[in-house]
């Protein structure tokens, strides 16, 4: 599927996530972010770093390891991203949300 | 005579230890392989003990038969892995290697949940992924009247994905066979964005929900279990009733791993995804649930994995280059209750799509879609399991990578 944000044409999944982490910049975050009802601040941006370079070493996304990354804590993370935080994060991200195996 | 060292005879490690010895020269190599326990448990079968599809003698034999004639078999508690020293610690002995072997699995830390260990664990809260948490689930379930059956997966990674909603599924079938699903609810409660998370299945296999009138909690981050309201809370503060609690509890790697300093903050050890080679010592590998891979903790990940680790261990032995060969191939049975299952059939890049399976167009097996002959090669497997897979004999027609033959292959993965 396409999609056109930021004046860019990107390659997007049925459910909205970017194919391609390549395509993405920090406009696109914003758009993504503003249709998610959320305007991105300096926490946003630090939390986004983070799971962006977890991705790149294919480390797993979880509650869990957000708790233990020293970047933020699990109200702070809600309080961010209201709703399902990893699955909003991981979107505005342009990363795959975390998946099962179906 | 150099030393290669195995610790774990689990699936992976006795699989390995299998392999190993017809390809390695025996008067060079010393095969050996260390675990505490007795008996090995042929885990799939966990999830039909509950339901009493399965009697306990049919998920359990001793370990012992399955380790070949010429590999030498430990069993002895495992204290640390000196990576540095090349060699590893034992209760009462240290061993040294040439070559180490990581195959000590995963199991359940249901003490990283706050409460989960409280006065109704085992009670009304139970786990199926222990050979004792599924034995006293099925004598729970024998008896119970029924109410609010919660199902509930805590965090990603879990041994087989798939198993709590297999779970489901078959609880649903139980209650039904026995004249009482109008007196059960059940509620399917997971971390992740909903019961299916890729796009063809969710597609084509949401319809099981609806029918089997399971009711789903999603983006669910648990962060206790109250004891005395019986409800599960999560970190938005949202709290799920219970009367039955059935929880996959964290999933992480041995403590051995923690005590050696080998693994990342879930006890799994940092592996190369094609190699399957330690990332961090060029003569430790590291096979099946005990690696970081994003690959499915599961059996017929630990086969796939076996045949290009064999052939990794060979080459690295004469000093070649190693096969960036694994891609994450996962084969798996999905039963979806009233004797029917799924097959699915995908790897790291592609996520599961229908079409037959092991042969294109002709089957016999379908995939992603429920079948009764699907069923039957569930069952069937755990003859394959204890009779083939274990004794690392290759099973015919099905490939450590995953073949593209015969399948629909319409929506790429993301990555």
């Amino acid at each position: 599927m396409d999609l056109n944000l930021a004046g860019i044409r990107l390659d997007v999944t049925e459910d909205g996530y970017l194919s391609d982490l390549s395509q993405w910049n920090k406009e696109i975050a914003i758009e993504l972010a503003k249709k998610e009802g959320i305007e991105l601040t300096d926490k946003h941006w630090e939390v986004i770093d983070y799971i962006q370079e977890k991705y790149k070493n294919d480390e797993a996304l979880s509650i869990r390891g957000i708790k233990k990354s020293g970047v933020i804590n699990i109200k702070e993370f809600y309080d961010l991203f209201p709703g399902g935080p990893l699955k909003i994060s991981t979107l505005i991200a342009g990363i795959p949300k975390p998946k099962s195996c179906i | 005579m150099k030393d290669l060292l195995i610790l774990g005879a689990g699936t992976a490690g006795t699989m390995m230890a299998n392999h190993l010895i017809s390809k390695l020269p025996k008067n060079e190599w010393q095969i050996s392989i260390v675990d505490q326990y007795k008996t090995h448990y042929y885990q799939p079968g966990f999830l039909f003990l509950p339901f009493d599809t399965y009697t306990e003698d049919q998920v359990k034999k001793e370990g012992k038969k399955f380790i070949p004639k010429g590999v030498k078999y430990i069993q002895k508690k495992i204290n640390k892995i000196l990576a540095e020293d090349n060699k590893v610690e034992l209760e009462d002995e240290t061993l040294n290697y040439d070559i180490l072997i990581i195959a000590t699995g995963s199991k359940i830390a249901p003490d990283e949940t706050e409460g989960l260990l409280g006065p109704l664990w085992k009670k009304d809260i139970f786990d199926f992924y222990t050979f004792e948490g599924a034995l006293a689930l099925r004598n729970k379930l024998r008896e119970w009247e029924g109410g609010k059956l919660v199902i509930h997966l805590t965090e990603m990674p879990i041994k087989c994905p798939v198993a709590p909603l297999e779970f489901a599924f078959l609880a649903d079938s139980y209650f039904r066979k026995k004249g009482m699903r109008d007196k059960v609810e059940i509620t399917y409660v997971t971390p992740l964005s909903g019961a299916f998370t890729k796009p063809t299945s969710t597609k084509t296999l949401n319809y099981l929900l609806e029918d089997k009138e399971i009711k789903i909690e999603t983006d669910f981050a648990i962060m206790q279990v109250n004891n005395d309201t019986k409800e599960i809370i999560d970190y938005a503060e949202k709290a799920i009733p219970f009367d039955l609690l059935v929880t996959v509890p964290t999933n992480m790697g041995d403590e051995v791993i923690e005590r050696s300093g080998l693994g990342d903050d879930l006890n799994f050890v940092p592996t190369q995804k094609h190699t399957l080679q330690s990332k961090e010592h060029d003569n430790i590998f590291v096979i099946g649930d005990a690696t970081d891979l994003p690959a499915s903790k599961a059996g017929s990940v630990a086969h796939f994995q076996g045949e290009t680790l064999t052939d990794n261990i060979v080459l690295y032995t004469k000093g070649n280059k190693l096969k960036e060969e694994f891609d994450g191939h996962a084969n798996c049975f999905i039963e979806t209750g009233n004797n029917k299952a799924l097959l699915i059939d995908f790897n790291y890049d592609q996520e599961p799509v229908h079409g037959t399976f092991p042969f294109a167009k002709i089957g016999p097996l379908k995939l992603l879609k429920e079948s009764i002959f699907n069923h039957w090669g569930k069952l069937a497997f755990r003859w394959i399991y204890w009779n083939m897979l274990l004794k690392g004999i290759a099973i015919p027609f099905i490939s450590r990578n995953m073949s593209y033959k015969g399948k629909l292959i319409d929506v790429k993965n993301e990555k």
